[in-house]
């Protein structure tokens, strides 16, 4: 723990990035509370031992409307089993010593506790940065000092249809990485690779000082491989494992395999 | 974000735009039947003890007001040059109103609609379909309103290129609120205008059911500046309030929230996850409200309150049989709030705005005996 605190979540997320000895991070989701909170922590401990470089942690919520249907009823089942925001943010605190752990959250939950709480609260619990698909960047401003007060990173999401204007705005206040959303429409996996992303890439890049993470459909090591060296700095890999940890007798050892997959694939 | 400023822009232009005013005002006339009837409902007025008038969005075509808006957002769309239209629906009245103006229109209709509605619903699942829409059965949740929302929200956000998303009730993301009141307001504008004519002055209350908010907003906008004139919405009380199954966030307070992109009144926990709402009429079962119900009660300027199923149902068969009138479930609401709260002023005088027209309930309502 200490030698993790001494940096903040922007610094620590850096240091993954620039240090994870990949083409690109590997940064597999995972749903908070699926099937249940221990359950979900042996998860994350199998990303870790998997090779994975950040882990993105989701916490359930009832209208997940970035995602798709995998994710969606993985964040249902876990409300379903009783998973709290406090408990998953325990799961959290538990793997951040392993790795940086930045939160994935549905605005009212942020706002519900009100956004410097909410940033103490992570910062407590050692964790790194705060993802939150549906902030849009005009109500982002309120949510960013409170991170950054507490030294999280707030990470911005960008589209392929976001417009050049917007998106230099959004990489200019990014923290920790840049979400680059693939495609456009929800999470989920998908066939092949658009022939767009490198273009999707190459501008959101431009945009910004902070390392271009690429995600939504993305669930083969050739899609992360391809995604790398379409010039991707990080590599988000969500309803393929959450799949996995819904359908696998053993979920820990059938996602440390996808993760070992995903993560030779970019060694490579 | 850049495709609801797209539209915020299409719908200024289009509102200023004579042509498409005057091509708009012929479907609504022409096509949907405006404008509606204001009607002094005499025996309901006795019953009651002073006079009720009723705006009468129940004789539109399609049965509902939800056309109103329909044909707005479907001309729109054609303006804008977006071919494939998508839509949500509970009660199935705003699937209808968006499936009858894309066949009108010749677009492409994709309706969204949770399956525990399409089974409360079925006579309007079948509608849509002979209409030539696509009904997509949406399984998540409480299988109702708020996740044929979501459902539809994901749609969009996939295939905005192409797509309009006709938003059922004037809640949502910026500028959709306000898009729909728009569209709306025609029930208040001639609401007024036809009580002045036919009473020679304004109601001392006006007074509308409230899920979303859409016949509310467009019935109270042209009042607000009336001083003189207590707007009331009402919501569901489901259950009771104090049990919790309701869908009535205005009339219980509490901290707002963020719900398909706007911030109002919503239903939610202490965390902030979102509750289920619940009511006996599908199309007041949301757990969130148009924002701009909750700036209106905030000001003070309207007042909510709510009531429950039972009283709907009761108030649903005694229109029957007071005025050969049945109501929608939804539009029973507001009438069950007038008679059980009459105006004790002298110069009492209500205005109810009879949203849509109940023979879409009738299986509902028999089988609860």
């Amino acid at each position: 723990m200490s030698a993790a605190a001494a940096l903040t979540g922007a610094e620590r997320i850096a240091e993954a990035f620039a240090r994870s000895g990949k083409r690109a991070a590997l940064m597999p989701y995972l749903m908070g509370g699926f099937p249940d909170l221990d359950g979900s922590a042996a998860i994350g401990q199998a990303y870790a031992d998997g090779g994975a470089d950040l882990v993105e942690l989701g916490v359930p919520y009832s209208d997940p409307l970035a995602d798709g249907p995998v994710i969606q009823a993985a964040g249902t089942a876990a409300l379903a089993a009783g998973a709290t925001l406090g408990g998953v943010l325990e799961v959290g605190e538990r793997l951040a010593p392993r790795l940086p752990v930045v939160v994935m959250c549905y605005a009212n939950l942020v706002f519900a506790r009100g956004p410097e709480r909410f940033a103490a609260a992570l910062a407590e619990r050692g964790l790194s940065g705060l993802i939150v698909p549906d902030l849009p960047l005009e109500e982002a401003p309120i949510v960013l000092s409170a991170c950054d007060a507490a030294g999280i990173a707030l990470v911005p999401l960008v589209a392929p249809t976001t417009p050049q204007a917007r998106l230099a705005a959004i990489g200019e206040r990014a923290r920790g990485f840049l979400y680059t959303v693939s495609v456009t429409g929800t999470t989920g996996e998908r066939t092949g690779v658009q022939s767009e992303l490198e273009a999707v890439i190459a501008r959101a890049r431009a945009s910004t000082t902070a390392p271009v993470a690429v995600g939504f459909g993305i669930g083969t090591p050739e899609q992360a491989s391809a995604a790398a060296s379409a010039g991707a700095q990080g590599v988000i890999v969500g309803s393929r494992l959450v799949r996995e940890a819904a359908q696998a007798a053993d979920p820990p050892a059938a996602v440390r395999a996808v993760v070992g997959a995903m993560a030779s694939a970019l060694s490579g | 974000m850049p495709a609801l400023s797209e539209l915020e822009e299409a719908w200024l232009e289009a509102r200023a735009d004579e042509s498409f005013r005057a091509e708009l005002e012929r479907l609504l006339r022409d096509f949907a039947g405006r404008p509606t009837p204001l009607y002094e409902a005499g025996r309901l007025s006795e019953a009651v003890g002073h006079p009720v008038w009723l705006k009468r969005e129940d004789l539109l075509h399609t049965g509902a007001h939800k056309i109103n808006n329909a044909l707005g957002q479907a001309l729109l769309a054609k303006r804008m040059g977006k071919k494939r239209i998508i839509a949500e629906t509970g009660a199935g009245q705003h699937g209808v109103a968006a499936a009858t103006a894309c066949a009108l229109l010749g677009l492409d209709c994709t309706v969204y609609m949770g399956t525990e509605d399409m089974r409360r619903q079925e006579p309007n699942v079948q509608r849509m379909l002979l209409m030539g829409t696509r009904v997509a059965a949406v399984d998540a949740g409480a299988r109702t309103l708020k996740e044929a929302v979501s459902e539809a929200i994901r749609d969009w956000v996939a295939n905005v290129a192409t797509t309009h998303y006709i938003i059922g009730s004037a809640v949502g993301p910026a500028p959709f609120p306000a898009l729909v009141r728009d569209l709306q307001r025609i029930i208040g504008d001639e609401a007024r205008a036809q009580v002045l004519e036919a009473c020679g002055r304004l109601p001392r209350r006006v007074v509308a059911c409230v899920g979303g908010g859409s016949n509310a907003i467009g019935t109270f906008v042209p009042f607000v500046g009336d001083d003189g004139v207590d707007l009331i919405g009402v919501e569901a009380a489901g259950d009771g309030l104090a049990t919790g199954r309701h869908g009535a966030p205005l009339t219980v307070g509490g901290r707002g929230g963020i719900l398909h992109g706007s911030y109002s009144a919503i239903m939610q926990d202490d965390e902030g996850q979102i509750t289920e709402a619940h009511s006996v009429s599908a199309g007041l079962d949301y757990p969130g409200t148009g924002p701009e119900h909750a700036h209106l009660r905030d000001l003070g300027r309207a007042h909510y309150v709510a009531i429950t199923d039972t009283e709907a149902l009761a108030a649903y068969r005694r229109v029957a049989e007071l005025e050969g009138i049945i109501p929608a479930l939804e539009s029973a609401h507001a009438l069950a709030w007038v008679m059980a709260n009459p105006d004790g002023a002298a110069d009492a005088l209500d205005l109810v705005c009879l949203s849509g027209r109940g023979d879409k309930d009738l299986a509902e309502v028999i089988s609860r005996g």
